[in-house]
């Protein structure tokens, strides 16, 4: 600590160029902590303590083939199985086709299978005997300011009634509330619509299937089952392949986008450019103060030690830069979230996040400074005070 | 009085490419304990190199510097470090002041390299300033002060550690004649009420007559010894 003041005072020996590489720190952290909760929502999509009693069987082809209404009754047969539901995808969108919203066709028994969603009895039943009923997560709700009794109309993306129209008429009987707060960002953006109404209204479907859901007896059974599962439908032409929830959410969101990728790509850049432009700013520091580098190895401190003083000075650079950045990406994610109605529902930055921020400051901030660091561990002094 | 410094046979060869200039010649130098040495010589005669030899920030290429009986050319780098920090004091033309610490700071900088305290250290830098006269500066950064100002906050660094040497390469070459004999009365004081060995290099015979003895280099020989009275 009693070298602080010398490399705080070294760092802003040129006081504009050292903000203005900060800056570029400040902007290059804020952007990681958006990108990384972004990244952390959609690998928390599926993770819950109930998923993992969940498995997921879809067409092995692909998860937009559809699968035999009559499947469930030899689901439920299969040894380990306690109960049995299904789920098609409707793909609607409300007044714009650019406000998608994650709608499902149920059946009935679907709630039961999700402890971790919360409707209230009276709403559970008014969504079981009211045919275009729907239940609506909290978020999806007040996104478009929906409350229990509005008539809603969809646009499904996909699926025309009967008539060729793809306009849909629900009523909202009910909100549905995420208890798993990690899982949440899926449940509360959520709209579940009765399957019967869905299966009678649209010429497409004809009692099939997107995905069945089961709920195993014994966790450390799953793969057992599943492979139970599967055997069922082994050499027929719908084929099944059932996993965890967890890997089917994963596998599914991967078909929408591989986020990690993305969002890697995007960092790997980012922090690339920053490593060229706060590697250059640290070269110059030092580069101007040879004469100073090489008073402080005469006056005896030794080569490391001026090493070490370098190398903190970078390290403090990009700590400095990095946790406002990263500060200022905790206080924005839930304005973003919160101005987004729900479209984004961003975790907020926990230790993880942090840790790994702070990482990043000290990996950068030891890659930006070891150059010059061993630059001046090796200046000769006489040279150095002699201007060669 | 004891030898403070003893040289035996000293050269040094620098290599130029594929050219080696012999900068000093077999010199054999004794400077006493309390001695205050004058360095003079034409440009190119060797007096820098033979100071940076004797403050310990080069090594020679053939022959012997004992400093306090201390054989400092057979130091490692980081032994020799050590040495200095606690034996030689630096006063340089330039000044060659940290210009983003306040005088207080640099005159401190020496101290960092000790285990003592944060106030004691404030404390002995407030005494060094107030030694060369500059105890009401202690807040001012290099560019708020004189150039002969700023030197003696160099001589005040150099002493702060309280080093038995101090090695002056052209201490008045960049100051006006009075600051220059306000920096060379403070080293006689130095050398005088306090004892401290000095060597100094100079181009200027008026700052060479302050010194008790003055040494001649040409062409990297020792030529001539000349005692002042």
């Amino acid at each position: 600590m009693k070298y602080l003041h010398l490399i705080w005072a070294s760092l802003f020996r040129r006081k504009t160029r050292t903000v203005l590489t900060l800056v570029s720190i400040v902007a290059a952290f804020l952007l990681f902590g958006l990108l990384d909760a972004v990244r952390t929502s959609f690998t928390q999509a599926g993770q819950s303590a109930n998923g993992a009693a969940r498995l997921q069987t879809g067409s092995k082809l692909s998860f937009i083939q559809t699968l035999p209404k009559s499947l469930e009754a030899q689901l439920a047969r299969v040894d380990g199985v306690k109960s049995v539901t299904y789920s098609n995808w409707f793909g609607g969108a409300y007044q714009d086709p650019r406000n998608q919203v994650f709608s499902f066709a149920v059946a009935p028994n679907y709630l039961d299978l999700y402890p971790e969603i919360e409707v209230s009895e009276a709403e559970r039943k008014a969504f079981e005997t009211t045919r275009t009923g729907a239940l609506v997560g909290e978020q999806l709700a007040r996104r478009f300011n929906w409350k229990v009794g509005d008539h809603v109309p969809l646009q499904s993306t996909i699926f025309p009634d009967r008539q060729g129209s793809k306009n849909w008429q629900f009523d909202i009987v009910g909100i549905l509330h995420s208890t798993d707060k990690k899982a949440s960002g899926f449940w509360d953006q959520m709209f579940l619509l009765n399957w019967k109404y869905f299966d009678e209204t649209t010429p497409f479907n004809q009692g099939q299937v997107g995905w069945y859901v089961t709920r195993v007896v014994d966790v450390n059974q799953a793969d057992r089952v599943a492979k139970g599962i599967d055997a069922l439908s082994a050499n027929s032409d719908h084929e099944t392949r059932t996993q965890t929830e967890q890997a089917a959410t994963a596998s599914w969101m991967k078909q929408l986008a591989d986020i990690g990728l993305i969002v890697g790509s995007i960092m790997g850049a980012v922090f690339f450019t920053l490593l060229l432009l706060s590697g250059n700013t640290m070269m110059q520091a030092v580069r101007e103060r040879t004469s100073e580098i090489a008073v402080l190895k005469t006056i005896g401190f030794p080569a490391r030690g001026v090493m070490g003083l370098v190398l903190a000075e970078s390290l403090l650079l990009l700590l400095l830069g990095g946790v406002v950045g990263l500060a200022l990406a905790s206080a924005l994610i839930p304005v973003v979230a919160s101005a987004s109605g729900g479209t984004f529902n961003l975790p907020t930055m926990g230790a993880g996040n942090w840790a790994l921020g702070l990482g990043l400051m000290a990996l950068i901030g030891a890659a930006v400074g070891a150059l010059p660091a061993w630059n001046a561990m090796r200046l000769n002094i006489v040279d150095a005070l002699a201007g060669r | 009085m004891t030898q403070l410094i003893e040289i035996r046979d000293l050269s040094k060869v620098y290599e130029r490419g594929r050219q080696k200039v012999e900068v000093l010649h077999h010199i054999d130098l004794d400077v006493e304990q309390g001695d205050f040495v004058a360095l003079m010589g034409p440009s190119g005669s060797g007096k820098t190199t033979l100071l940076n030899l004797i403050g310990g920030l080069d090594q020679p290429t053939g022959g012997s510097i004992s400093v306090g009986g201390q054989r400092i050319d057979q130091l490692s780098s980081g032994a020799l470090a050590k040495w200095r920090a606690s034996h030689v004091g630096f006063v340089f033309q330039l000044y060659n002041l940290m210009p983003m610490l306040s005088a207080q700071r640099n005159v401190e900088l020496p101290l960092l390299l000790t285990k003592l305290s944060s106030a004691e250290r404030k404390r002995r830098a407030g005494i060094a300033l107030q030694l060369v006269g500059l105890a009401d500066r202690v807040a001012h950064k290099p560019a708020e002060l004189s150039g002969g100002q700023q030197q003696r906050v160099s001589i005040a660094r150099a002493i702060v550690s309280d080093p038995e040497l101090l090695v002056c390469d052209e201490p008045t070459g960049d100051l006006d004649r009075h600051s220059a004999e306000e920096v060379l009365a403070l080293l006689r004081a130095l050398n005088r009420e306090h004892g401290k060995t000095i060597v100094m290099v100079t181009h200027d015979p008026k700052a060479a007559g302050h010194a008790k003895h003055t040494l001649q280099l040409d062409k990297g020989s020792l030529v001539e010894l000349a005692s002042v009275a």
